[in-house]
């Protein structure tokens, strides 16, 4: 079922592993050394678009999300790029030490995908919607994390990440995504926010499918004559210090909207730059403290608020307090 | 393809030599625990023929002046704590001072507590948490495969180690995948932490579950320098992954730390190094590489 009642007008794409999977094949016709592996999901990462153009360099290593990661080490400390595939929660959560001892330690260059991020995973339930996986991946020292909000930001972001020396977590989603861009972004880099909408009342930061929903949020919001700016922050590590300190000296109070938990992702790491830089006022739209559970993509997104009216909420919520504060001046 | 002529610290020394050189770095390793007054000397010891046998038994192919050759042979110790017999022959090797060793475990150091790749030279992968190096090890042999090299990839695994998942992920992929140029060793020497192996989550048959896993086990006495070279010959000549499982006892060559598991992680003393070391000069094997000149 699609999620286009969503995000009305906006156009509905295909979602981010589909442009993962064909930014992979695209890449292998150009570079030798990329190797990919997966852990038995290859149909649903759609990393086998690789592996069906290039057999010798794909490896299904079978459901071994630790071995892989490994693997992954190995293969990158003998001059190899590997591409490792598999739902977020498995390689994220069951590969952490390895990716910890095998990947960041050694700075290895070494490119992860997680697919099926956060709850619009949908019926399948918690245990395969990856709500932890960008904390956690934050945490690893070196680690670039990245949260693309469509297809085209995806296959972008699947060159920056070859380009890049180092290793690399993008997390896409199983269910088509609205489109953000009308093209592949060309000033696309790590740690540089796009800013997709201007304005000067509120910042709305967000990624992944949270883009799409903000986009929504600044239409509705200015019919009212609310007009807020909208970054598009694909990557939570590094995270775009300089446009989140323009965003709060300029618009004076920001909301973060992402598809994880509260704690660890992007609107923690927003936070933490603006309280070194302008402190403002924050609200932030994300899961909370919880796990989700069965459904569709669309009711869960509503059920758990992580939505354009969810958006439009928090920036009303954050306006009151600034107002609040300015009034006890 | 790499060859074995591209270094001289691949020709293989008499069974003679190789004792007389795991001596010197059983020596070693007394010293530079007693020095850092932390780490882990049975496990150390008890890898001593192994480790010796492959840096200078002429098994792993490798350059100290380039460790970074492209086609050197990757030996990856995945028992990481017992990195002081590692270091002990890299520096008898020439990838760093002997000199060097005094410095171990010291902040700025690059003898880390654990193997750091990309710290000390000669160091492939960074391990200590146990059961990942196999899985590095298959990595580094596919990448091989894909370069139509012969490069070979050793890594040495300790018993306790093989209680982890891990290590039987990497055991039935590379009984799948089948490798030709990977090598297991095992480092049977029957202790972990807490105790003895077989209390504490047994492993015996060993060598069955390899076998049952695909691969070509050999079960070796892993302090006979002979049956180690036999060991790695026939395992670098097998077509498809071979595993050594080498029975050894933990702290072999200081007769008070040998088999006594007190000494898994505990330094020896001023006096026990002194006791430790004298043994070591008087065992008839002698000495063969840096002196003592080395040790304050």
């Amino acid at each position: 079922m699609s999620l286009g009642p969503l995000y009305p007008g906006l156009e509905m794409g295909r979602a981010t592993r589909d442009a993962y999977g064909e930014a992979l094949r695209a890449l292998g016709e150009e570079h030798e050394d990329i190797v990919v592996l997966d852990a038995d999901l290859a149909k649903s990462t759609r990393s086998w678009k690789f592996g069906e153009k290039f057999p010798d360099r794909f490896l299904n290593v079978g459901i071994q999300e630790a071995n892989m990661v490994g693997m992954a080490g190995g293969l990158a400390s003998s001059g190899k790029v590997p591409f490792i595939s598999s739902f977020a929660c498995f390689v994220i959560l069951k590969g952490f030490d390895q990716l910890r001892m095998a990947v960041a330690y050694p700075g290895a260059n070494v490119k992860i995908s997680g697919s099926h991020g956060g709850v619009s995973v949908g019926e399948d339930g918690v245990s395969q919607q990856s709500v932890e996986d960008v904390a956690l991946a934050c945490a690893l020292p070196g680690m670039v994390v990245c949260v693309p909000s469509d297809e085209r930001l995806t296959l972008a972001a699947v060159r920056a990440a070859y380009r890049h020396q180092g290793p690399v977590y993008i997390r896409t989603g199983r269910a088509p995504a609205p489109l953000v861009y009308e093209r592949e972004p060309e000033d696309f880099g790590f740690g540089r926010a796009l800013r997709i909408r201007e304005g000067d009342a509120v910042t709305v930061i967000a990624n992944g499918m949270l883009v799409g929903a903000a986009l929504v949020a600044h239409e509705r919001l200015a019919a009212e004559g609310v007009a807020i700016r909208v970054l598009d922050m694909h990557t939570v590590k590094p995270v775009d210090i300089e446009e989140i300190q323009s965003a709060a000296r300029e618009t004076g109070a920001i909301v973060t909207a992402e598809e994880h938990l509260y704690s660890g992702a992007l609107g923690a790491a927003v936070a933490q730059a603006v309280s070194r830089t302008h402190p403002v006022p924050m609200e932030y739209v994300s899961l909370g403290d919880t796990y989700a559970e069965s459904g569709t993509a669309q009711d869960l997104l509503v059920k758990y608020g992580l939505t354009a009216d969810a958006i439009v909420e928090a920036v009303r919520r954050v306006l009151a307090r600034r107002e609040a504060a300015a009034a006890a001046l | 393809m790499s060859t074995a002529t591209a270094t001289t610290s691949a020709s293989a020394e008499s069974l003679e030599r190789l004792r007389a050189r795991a001596n010197t770095l059983r020596r070693h390793v007394i010293d530079m625990l007693a020095i850092a007054e932390s780490g882990h000397p049975g496990g150390s010891l008890s890898a001593a023929e192994v480790v010796t046998a492959l840096y200078f038994g002429g098994f792993l192919r490798h350059d100290p002046r380039r460790p970074d050759w492209p086609d050197r042979d990757r030996f990856i110790l995945s028992k990481g704590h017992g990195v002081p017999i590692q270091y002990a022959a890299l520096a008898e090797a020439g990838y760093f001072p002997v000199a060097e060793l005094r410095t171990l475990r010291q902040v700025d150091s690059r003898l880390q507590g654990h193997p750091v790749a990309g710290t000390a030279p000669g160091i492939e992968a960074s391990t200590g948490s146990l059961g990942q190096g196999l899985s590095i090890g298959l990595g580094m042999a596919m990448a091989a495969a894909l370069d139509g090299a012969d490069r070979r990839i050793f890594v040495l695994l300790g018993d306790g180690e093989c209680q982890e998942g891990q290590v039987w992920e990497a055991a039935l992929s590379g009984g799948h995948q089948r490798p030709d140029n990977l090598v297991a060793i095992i480092d049977y020497n029957k202790f972990q932490l807490d105790g003895a192996v077989e209390d504490i989550l047994g492993l015996s048959p060993l060598a069955e579950k390899w076998r049952a896993m695909t691969w070509a086990v050999r079960e070796i006495d892993g302090h006979d320098m002979s049956e180690v070279v036999d060991g790695l010959t026939w395992a670098v000549d097998h077509d498809g992954p071979a595993c050594l499982v080498a029975h050894t006892v933990k702290g072999h060559g200081v007769s008070f730390m040998a088999g006594d598991n007190h000494w898994h992680g505990v330094a020896p003393s001023a006096e026990e190094r002194a006791r430790a070391v004298d043994e070591l000069k008087s065992n008839g094997h002698g000495f063969r590489g840096t002196g003592e000149e080395v040790w304050p």
